[in-house]
């Protein structure tokens, strides 16, 4: 995994709440055995038409859009299946970073799996965010903080290990096997 | 030691190291269930890295969400219609093979939907700790198990080491009092509770599910109860193994036997929670003044009495899009509304209880013109019961199609989805925007409520028919 230590960039906001896992990436394109070329299929049933093409009104689809990389969503985002798919489906088009009051515990372990930052900010923050769309902000995840540019920043909780994990590129199975001789000594004992 | 709640118990007997500030627990898994679409990377990471499965005893694999339900595509004469899924089919094959899991393949006339066969098989245990790459194993804390969905990455962890990290979650009791009346399910506790705490309400917390309503609750009851604790947000959902948790298990073909069976069972009973043991949240629900209940909106918490109107919350920025997507409008009544298709299955409730419950409503009546009633058994063996029990033969003369098991329209994934606009009465868990097929409107109710409105055609209080 690539460390992540900050982020700088412009944010694209999608305010609704409760956006789940089949809407970042329907289950119709689950059916693939790699994780690569997710990220065209992202919010695939709002950013096309039943044509295919791209709907207009979709923000994704806007050019100021393009090249952000931090995504701000309404509550409770990411609920719904488990699919790792759609942390992958975000990376794979360029978002590195999402920030939401409240994201759901399977999709916020997920993307931390992946190098996807979970920003979770307070309701102020986040009510400033959606309510001046595009504006560049830096996510500092040494700091654990959000600055936006109207001076002020925005605190956000990242325990220890999921911090060292991001800003060190560190793969968790790495972690996990050095553990081995415990988990082989906790198997002895309850065989 | 001080009182201990069930989780508590559970938690701490799987401990490799426990947590500390700077890192998170490590966590052993006693069993890992296995399907075709989120398993893939997993093994590709494994292979990447040159490692074995380190436990395959203690792995398995089945096939289920994107598997046809279609008879002749599934035993033959026509090839799998959606090719990408026989492409997942094709590489679990592979993939089981090569690293020694055991798999219930296509044909295995133990397969059905992952949550369906470990307790039908007896595999799911009081005690233990399940994990498995779909945010519905929940289920499995039917049993008292501590059970949770994982994503790709972890599958392969727990292929790995046969262990995961975790935090410790915290806890919510959901404590359910009051007998249940006719006509009213465990699939209509578990939508009122959902409306009652919200779909991010058990965010961060293991649900232990508690009160005289829960213990009265049959196996498959409690299976639906657990199921849904994810629509609520929690991760895992659990209920106190008893003797209806051991009356269900005895003598199933993975069950401990003899003595070990008698030694088994002293220690479930122990995986109780322990009076004065404290929950870092509650909430309690009356049973008794509950009627059926079906959702209205875009997600599990938008739920109502069925006799209910719509709320009306114009101005709501969520809920006038979930309406503007389902084309209903508040202040209307849900019962009469047009229903197009109705789709009785899925892991919540696609066990024979179930069934059973349909056959109730279906016996000797007819699905009504223009309705389609697709019927789903969760796995092969519940549909070789169903048959056993006359209730296949029920729905094939109200004019419904009986299939093989699998996960099917519950998230349309190997093609039998609904039209774009049309009405779903589903028993399945979810009512997502597209979840059974793009611009399909579910509405999520249970069996009898859906064979009900099968059978008009429209919203039904299934209580009309069970007089
Ligand atoms: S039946 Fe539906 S919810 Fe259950 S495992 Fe299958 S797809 Fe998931």
């Amino acid at each position: 995994m690539t460390p992540v230590r900050s982020i700088r960039s412009r944010t694209v906001v999608i305010a609704s709440s409760n956006i789940d896992t089949d809407q970042i990436i329907p289950a119709r394109f689950l059916t693939t055995t790699t994780k690569d070329g997710l990220g065209r299929n992202l919010f695939a049933d709002w950013r096309y038409r039943e044509d295919g093409a791209p709907n207009p009104d979709f923000v994704l689809n806007r050019a100021e859009s393009h090249g952000a990389a931090i995504l701000v969503a309404g509550p409770n985002f990411g609920c719904g299946s488990s699919r790792e798919h759609a942390p992958w489906a975000l990376l794979d088009h360029g978002i590195r970073a999402v920030i939401s009051t409240e994201i759901a515990d399977i999709f916020r372990g997920n993307s931390l799996k992946n190098g996807l930052v979970p920003v979770i900010v307070d309701a102020a923050a986040a009510k400033w965010l959606i309510e001046h769309p595009g504006v560049e902000v830096t996510i500092d995840v040494g700091a654990g903080r959000l600055e936006l540019p109207n001076g002020s920043t925005a605190p956000f909780p990242l325990e220890a290990f999921a911090r060292h994990c991001l800003m060190n590129g560190v793969d968790e199975l790495g972690y996990l096997r050095s553990q081995l001789g415990d988990i082989e000594r906790f198997e002895a004992a309850h065989a | 030691m001080s009182a201990s709640t069930l989780f508590d118990k559970v938690w701490r007997a799987h401990e490799v190291v426990a947590e500390t500030a700077a890192a998170p627990a490590v966590l052993y898994v006693d069993l890992h269930l296995i399907h075709e679409v989120t398993s893939p990377q997993a093994f590709s990471l494994l292979k990447s890295l040159g490692l074995p499965v380190r436990r395959p005893d203690r792995t398995l694999a089945t096939m289920d969400h994107s598997i046809p339900t279609a008879t002749e595509q599934v035993f033959g004469g026509v090839p799998i219609k959606v090719d990408a899924a026989a492409r997942q089919v094709a590489t679990l094959e592979r993939n089981a093979a090569e690293f020694g899991v055991e798999l219930f393949a296509m044909r295995d006339a133990r397969r059905g939907i992952v949550h369906v066969i470990s307790p039908e098989l007896g595999a799911t245990q009081p005690g233990m700790t399940i994990v498995c790459g779909d945010s519905h194993t929940s289920t499995h804390g039917a049993f008292g198990a501590l059970a949770f969905g994982i994503g790709s990455t972890e599958v392969g962890h727990v292929l790995a080491t046969q262990a995961l990290l975790q935090r410790k979650p915290k806890t919510l009791a959901v404590n359910v009092e009051g007998a249940l009346q006719p006509g009213v399910t465990a699939k209509d506790l578990i939508l009122a509770i959902i409306g009652r705490i919200g779909v991010a309400g058990g965010t961060g917390y293991v649900i232990e599910f508690r009160g005289s309503t829960i213990r009265a609750l049959s196996m498959d009851e409690r299976m639906t109860v657990c199921n849904m604790s994810i629509e609520a947000g929690a991760r895992a959902g659990m209920i106190a193994p008893d003797e209806t948790t051991f009356a269900y298990l005895e003598g199933r073909p993975r069950a401990p036997k003899g003595a070990a069976w008698e030694r088994a069972v002293a220690h479930w009973r122990t995986l109780t929670t322990d009076p004065g043991a404290a929950f870092d949240a509650a909430a309690s629900i009356d049973a008794a003044t509950l009627e059926p209940m079906i959702t209205y909106g875009t997600n599990p918490g938008m739920v109502l009495p069925i006799g209910a109107a719509i709320p009306d919350k114009r101005g709501d920025e969520i809920f006038d899009k979930a309406l503007a997507y389902m084309g209903f409008h508040g202040g209307e009544a849900m019962l009469g509304k047009r229903v197009d298709v109705v789709f009785i299955g899925s892991c919540t409730n696609g066990r024979l209880a179930d069934l059973e419950a349909a056959a109730q409503i279906l016996k000797g009546r007819k699905v009504a013109p223009g309705v389609r009633l697709l019927i789903v058994p969760g796995s092969q063996q519940v549909k070789r019961e169903a048959e056993a029990a006359g209730y296949a033969d029920i729905f094939k003369d109200a004019g419904a199609d009986w299939r093989e098991s699998g996960c099917s329209m519950c998230l349309g994934m190997n093609g039998d989805t609904i039209a774009a606009g049309q009405y779903s009465v589903s028993t399945s868990n979810r009512n997502f925007e597209g979840r059974q097929g793009v611009g399909a409107r579910t509405l999520l109710a249970s069996p009898f409520t859906a064979a009900a409105s099968a059978v008009r055609g429209l919203i039904t209080d299934p209580r009309d028919m069970l007089r």
